[in-house]
């Protein structure tokens, strides 16, 4: 694959390394003199000085037969401008942005932009779901589908404790696929309870997540 | 009408001035409180200081009730990247976008955004004042002679 990647930061190195090693071909574009002179002299001809903003630089590096554009600049806007000039302009299959503010995720889906990877957030969530007391945490993002695995960790005071499924009233879109009790597994059915410190793992969509939290009385 | 107006440099402060002589609601962002030197004294609407791609500060703008929303930042991914959430996500009827790189701005012009590019204005412009001049001084020649 033929794989062009716009920010030579830290991300952007590691990046370049991985994925020569992986045998794939990759450019790595970077616009500031003096860390293009460090990345070239142990890169080589993968690092080319300029801007991925710039129709110009990305034609010619042959953007045009890319099968992938990485846009890893610690600036969302550069980010967001380099895939949406490669989607539209160079016609590049596949487009990755990093985020660095999550809260653009939906702003960058809506635009075109293929996948988005936010570190943030994702430190964040690992974080969070080791935190005592958090209770409802994200798992995992499946874009293409539009939902999230969730773990819910039931608190005593909830009010479903030791109601059965049936009973509960669940938003629409989510799905209790596991109850992990006391180190065992349990795939629920209609008439499973659900007990404090229950952890409740369900597939949901966006709209549904706060119902859902709401449903198992879980906090934030 | 309701206008926000993201940057305040030499065009952002002009355009609040004048807007803001023909009676409309101005509020202005920048992120340095410095800018806001730029505009006249009787400048009667609302200044903001703050990061324009960021939502809360284009809420705290009024951009959920703004009829138009200019983005004259210096940096073009900065004005493209706000025009589409004011676009897409505030639903502003009216967004104009500057872009200085007329690559760029070709892009997105063609992704149905409102773009501006002086760049390519200005050098028309300047194009048109020099090959005006050869022109009066040519007619001036022929005139004499």
């Amino acid at each position: 694959m033929y794989i062009i990647i716009g920010g030579g930061g830290d991300v952007g190195y590691y990046l370049t390394k991985s994925l020569l090693s992986k045998g794939h071909e990759v450019l790595l574009l970077e616009k500031g003199a003096s860390r293009y002179q460090s990345l070239s002299d142990e890169l080589g001809q993968s690092v080319v000085r300029g801007d991925a903003c710039e129709a110009r630089t990305m034609e010619e590096v042959g953007a045009h037969r890319a099968d992938v554009v990485i846009a890893v600049t610690g600036e969302d806007d550069d980010n967001l401008v380099i895939c949406q000039m490669a989607k539209k302009r160079f016609k590049v299959a596949r487009t990755i942005a990093r985020l660095n503010n999550p809260k653009y995720d939906l702003l960058f889906q809506k635009l075109g932009i293929d996948i988005t990877v936010s570190p943030t957030r994702s430190i964040l969530s690992l974080i969070e779901a080791e935190l005592p007391g958090s209770s409802f945490v994200t798992l995992m993002t499946l874009r293409r589908a539009g939902l999230g695995i969730v773990e819910v960790h039931v608190p005593a005071d909830s009010p479903i404790v030791g109601k059965s499924l049936s009973t509960i009233k669940l938003p629409r879109s989510g799905n209790i696929a596991l109850v992990i009790r006391d180190n065992e597994y349990i795939v629920p059915t209609a008439e499973t309870k659900i007990f404090a410190d229950d952890d409740v793992f369900a597939l949901v969509n966006r709209e549904g997540e706060e119902a859902l939290r709401d449903a198992l009385g879980a906090t934030r | 009408m309701k206008i926000v107006i993201l940057g305040c440099g030499r065009v952002g402060a002009a355009l609040a001035t004048m807007m803001d002589r023909e009676g409309h609601t101005v509020s202005i962002i920048d992120y340095s409180s410095e800018a806001f030197r730029r505009l006249e004294p009787d400048f009667r609407g609302t200044t903001i200081i703050g990061n324009g791609v960021d939502e809360e500060v284009l809420i705290r703008a009024g951009i959920k009730e703004a009829d138009g929303f200019a983005a004259v930042t210096n940096g073009d991914n900065r004005n493209i990247m706000s025009s589409q959430i004011a676009r897409e996500i505030f639903n502003v009827k009216k967004v104009v976008c500057r872009i200085y790189d007329p690559m760029r701005q070709s892009t997105y012009h063609e992704l149905g955004l409102e773009t501006i590019c002086p760049t390519t204005i200005g050098a028309q412009m300047i194009f048109n004042a020099l090959t005006k001049t050869g022109q009066a001084e040519k007619a001036a020649k022929a005139a004499k002679e």
